[in-house]
C-alpha cells in the first residue's frame, strides 16, 4: 500500500497524469494488472469520479483489469508481420505455452496477447516480452525465449 | 571534443537492440581498452543507421565502411583488423548494394533534411547536437526573428503535415497565433501506430534534440508556453531519449524561463500512450492527453481553436516539426526548392517486406514510388517479381506494378493522398494473397475501431464476415459490391478518419485484384494463400 501512495505522490494532482498513473501502478503490481482499489486509489488522488478512471482503463489496450502472467507477450499482427508469417508464430506460441489467445499460462507465467503494430518491422515477425522485444521469430527462437523467461523467473 | 583517428558509430535503435546491440557495445568497449586503442578512436552510440534487417550495424569512419550483424564474438576481430592494422574486414560488410554502404550514391538519391543527424551523431548527448548545427535555428529565430516572421517563414516554405492531411504548418500555427484564449499549448503527435510505420520513433531515437527544439520554435511562433509530447506507450526507447533530451535542454537554460536572455518561457513533458491506434487522430490525442478515453471529437471547432483543454493548440506531426529548423536556419527559398511546386520539402520513407535492402530513407516530394522500391529498396530478391506494394499501412493503399511510376506527393497521390503520411512502404511479391492481406488490414481496423460511432464499430464487424465469406467461398454474388457499399458509408458517415479511410485499402485491393476474390468466391481455393485452415479456425 506504501508502494501505491509513493507512486501516486511522484505525479501532480492533475488529470492529464492518470495514463502515466495508471502505468506505473500495473508495472509496480505482480499480476499485470490493476485492481478496483487502484482505480479508487487513482480516483481520490486526481478527484475524479471513480467511473472517469473505470472508463479511461477499459479504453486502452495496455492496461487490464484482469490478472495477468507476470510475463506479457504481444505478438504483432498487423499487415506486415502478417505477410511475414504472425499467425504461424502465434500457432506456435500457443502449442508451446498450451494457451490461447488472452490465457494465462497455469503457473501464472505467461499470458498471450496479439498487438497491433509494434514498429520494428524490419525484423518481422515480432514479438514483445514485457519490455523486450523480439524478432525474426521461429519456432526455436521462440522455445528459446519462453525458456530464458522461464528459467530467469 | 576529443580529437580522434577513427569513430566508430554504433546504430542503437529498437532493432539493435533485440539483436544484442548492449553486448556488443560493452564487447567494443573492451576490445579498444585491450589494444589501446580507446584514446583515438572514439565509439559513438547513434541512432538508426537506416539499414533494416541486418541486426546490429556499425559504420567506421573515415572510411565509412559498414559492417552488418556484427555479435559479441566478432567485435574482436573487427578491432583487430580494421582499426589496428588497417584492413576492412571484407566477410563481415555489408552487401555493397545496400543503400547506406554507399553514401556517396545514397546522397545523390536521398535527400536527408529531417534525418541529416540521424546516425551521425550520439542523441544522448546535446553537445554534439549543438556541434551539428544544432539550436541555431532557435537563436537565429530569438534574436532575429519575431514570432510573426517565424510564421511568415514556415508559411512561405511551403511545408505541409507529415501526419496525413497535409494541412499547410504555416497557416496552422497562425490561426493558433491568432486565436483568442490563453494558455495556448503546443502538441506533438508521436502516436505512431499506422502498421509498418515507424519513421517516427527513428527520429525520436536518433535526434531527439531536433524534436526539443522544434517545439520551441513552434512554442515562439504561435504564442504558447507548454508543450507536449504524446509517445506510444510501446515506444520505451523513444521515451528514454526525448526525456533525457528534455533534461539536458533545461540543464542548458534552452527550456524553462527566460530562453537565451530573450524573455520567452517554454517548457514540455511527455506523456505516454496506451495502446489505442485511434489515439493517433488528432482530437482522440487531445482527449487521451486530458486523461480521458480517446473517443474523437466533432470537428469544427478543430483544435487551433478548441484543442487540449478547449484552449488554442498547435498540434503537428514528429516529422512535420523536424523539418522546421532546417527551414529557419535555410530559408524557405532554399526549402521550397525541394520537391515539387506544390509539395515542398522531403518526405522520409520505411521501405519493408520483399525488397533486398529494407530500411529507412528520405528523398524529396514527388519521388516516384519505382525508385523508392527499386532505386532504394534495392528491387525485389533474385526471382521474384513484384505484386502489389502497399503504402500508407492498412489506412494506405494496394498499388499495382502497372501504377508503380506515379509521383509521391499530396497531388499526383490524390485520392490516395492521405497514405503519403505513414510513410510506410510494404513491397508484395507473388507470394502475397491479397484476400489475405486486406483480411489483415480489416481485422486491424476492426480490433482498433473505439466504438464510439456506429458505422466504423458495426461497419469494420460486418466487413471482416463479409471476407471471411468470400474466404470460405460462402459468399452470395454481389458481396464485393456491398463491401464497397458498406466502406462508402462509413467514409462519409464516421466521424472520425478511422472509419473514413477503410475504403482506400478495400477499393484498391478489390479493384486492382478483382480475378483473385472471385476465385475465392468461387470456392477455388487460392493458388498462393495456404491460409485455408486458417480461415476454417477463426
Amino acid at each position: 500500500m506504501a508502494d501505491k501512495q509513493e507512486i501516486l505522490s511522484r505525479h501532480p494532482r492533475s488529470e492529464d497524469r492518470l495514463l502515466a498513473i495508471l502505468h506505473d501502478l500495473q508495472e509496480a503490481s505482480p499480476d499485470n494488472s490493476l485492481t478496483r482499489d487502484d482505480l479508487a486509489l487513482v480516483a481520490d488522488h486526481l478527484e475524479l469520479p471513480l467511473s472517469r478512471v473505470h472508463d479511461a482503463v477499459t479504453f486502452y489496450s495496455m492496461f487490464s483489469l484482469r490478472p495477468r502472467g507476470r510475463h506479457l507477450i504481444r505478438v504483432c499482427d498487423s499487415p506486415h508481420c502478417h505477410l511475414e508469417g504472425a499467425w504461424s508464430v502465434m500457432q506456435e506460441l500457443k502449442r508451446q505455452l498450451g494457451i490461447g489467445e488472452g490465457e494465462t499460462t497455469e503457473d501464472g507465467l505467461f499470458t498471450l496477447e496479439l498487438s497491433s503494430c509494434l514498429g520494428v518491422c524490419g525484423v518481422a515477425p515480432v514479438m514483445m516480452v514485457d519490455e523486450e522485444m523480439v524478432g525474426n521469430l521461429t519456432p526455436d527462437r521462440l522455445r528459446q525465449v519462453i525458456d530464458r523467461y522461464r528459467e530467469g523467473q | 571534443m576529443r580529437l580522434a583517428r577513427a569513430h566508430v558509430l554504433i546504430g542503437v535503435d529498437d532493432e539493435a537492440r533485440l539483436a544484442g546491440v548492449e553486448d556488443v557495445i560493452h564487447r567494443m568497449r573492451a576490445a579498444l581498452e585491450e589494444a589501446d586503442l580507446s584514446e583515438e578512436v572514439q565509439l559513438v552510440e547513434t541512432g538508426t543507421l537506416g539499414v533494416s534487417g541486418h541486426g546490429v550495424v556499425l559504420v567506421i569512419y573515415p572510411e565509412g565502411i559498414y559492417y552488418g550483424d556484427v555479435t559479441p564474438e566478432l567485435v574482436p576481430t573487427i578491432v583487430e583488423e580494421h582499426l589496428l592494422k588497417g584492413r576492412p574486414v571484407d566477410s563481415l560488410r555489408l552487401p555493397s548494394a545496400a543503400p547506406a554502404v554507399r553514401p556517396a550514391q545514397v546522397y545523390e538519391r536521398q535527400r536527408r533534411v529531417v534525418l541529416r543527424n540521424c546516425g551521425l551523431i550520439d542523441p544522448g548527448n546535446i553537445d554534439e547536437y549543438v556541434a551539428a548545427g544544432g539550436y541555431e535555428a532557435l537563436g537565429k529565430a530569438l534574436t532575429e526573428m519575431s514570432p510573426g516572421q517565424v510564421v511568415s517563414e514556415v508559411k512561405n516554405s511551403g511545408l505541409r503535415g507529415r501526419g496525413g492531411a497535409g494541412f499547410p504548418t504555416g497557416l496552422k500555427w497562425e490561426l493558433v497565433r491568432r486565436a483568442s484564449g490563453e494558455p495556448k499549448y503546443v502538441v506533438c503527435n508521436a502516436d505512431e501506430g499506422e502498421p509498418g510505420t515507424f519513421k517516427d520513433r527513428l527520429i525520436l531515437e536518433g535526434d531527439p534534440h531536433k524534436l526539443v527544439e522544434s517545439m520551441i520554435l513552434c512554442g515562439y511562433a504561435c504564442g504558447a508556453s507548454q508543450g507536449y509530447v504524446y509517445i506510444r506507450g510501446e515506444y520505451t526507447l523513444s521515451i528514454e531519449r526525448i526525456e533525457r533530451a528534455i533534461g539536458q535542454a533545461r540543464a542548458y537554460g534552452l527550456l524553462g524561463e527566460d530562453i537565451m536572455g530573450s524573455g520567452l518561457s517554454f517548457d514540455m513533458e511527455v506523456r505516454p500512450g496506451a495502446g489505442a491506434y485511434v489515439c493517433g487522430e488528432e482530437t482522440s490525442l487531445l482527449e487521451s492527453l486530458e486523461g480521458k478515453r480517446g473517443w474523437p471529437r466533432m470537428r469544427p471547432p478543430y483544435p487551433v481553436t478548441h484543442g487540449l483543454w478547449g484552449k488554442p493548440t498547435a498540434l503537428n506531426n514528429v516529422e512535420t516539426l523536424a523539418n522546421v529548423p532546417e527551414i529557419i536556419v535555410g530559408g524557405s527559398d532554399w526549402y521550397k526548392s525541394l520537391g515539387t511546386s506544390a509539395c515542398t520539402g522531403t518526405k522520409v520513407y520505411t521501405i519493408l517486406g520483399h525488397v533486398r535492402f529494407p530500411g529507412l530513407v528520405e528523398v524529396e516530394m514527388g519521388t516516384p514510388l519505382r525508385t523508392l522500391v527499386y532505386d532504394l529498396g534495392g528491387g525485389l530478391p533474385e526471382g521474384k517479381t513484384l505484386k502489389a506494394v502497399l503504402v500508407g499501412g492498412a489506412a494506405g493503399a494496394f498499388i499495382s506494378p502497372q501504377a508503380l511510376d506515379v509521383r509521391m506527393d499530396y497531388e499526383s497521390l490524390r485520392e490516395w493522398a492521405a497514405a503519403l503520411g505513414s510513410g510506410a512502404i510494404l513491397v508484395m511479391d507473388e507470394s502475397a494473397c491479397m484476400v489475405d492481406m486486406l483480411d489483415s488490414v480489416l481485422r486491424f481496423f476492426r480490433h482498433e475501431s473505439c466504438g464510439q460511432c456506429v458505422p466504423c464499430r458495426a461497419g469494420t464487424d460486418r466487413l471482416v464476415q463479409l471476407l471471411h465469406h468470400i474466404q470460405r467461398g460462402s459468399a452470395p454474388a454481389g458481396t464485393l459490391e456491398e463491401m464497397d457499399r458498406l466502406a462508402s458509408v462509413m467514409q462519409v458517415a464516421s466521424l472520425c478518419p478511422l472509419g473514413q479511410s477503410v475504403i482506400l485499402p478495400l477499393r484498391t485491393a478489390i479493384q486492382g485484384f478483382r480475378e483473385e476474390f472471385v476465385a475465392h468466391m468461387a470456392g477455388d481455393g487460392c493458388t498462393v494463400c495456404e491460409r485455408v485452415g486458417e480461415v476454417a479456425a477463426r
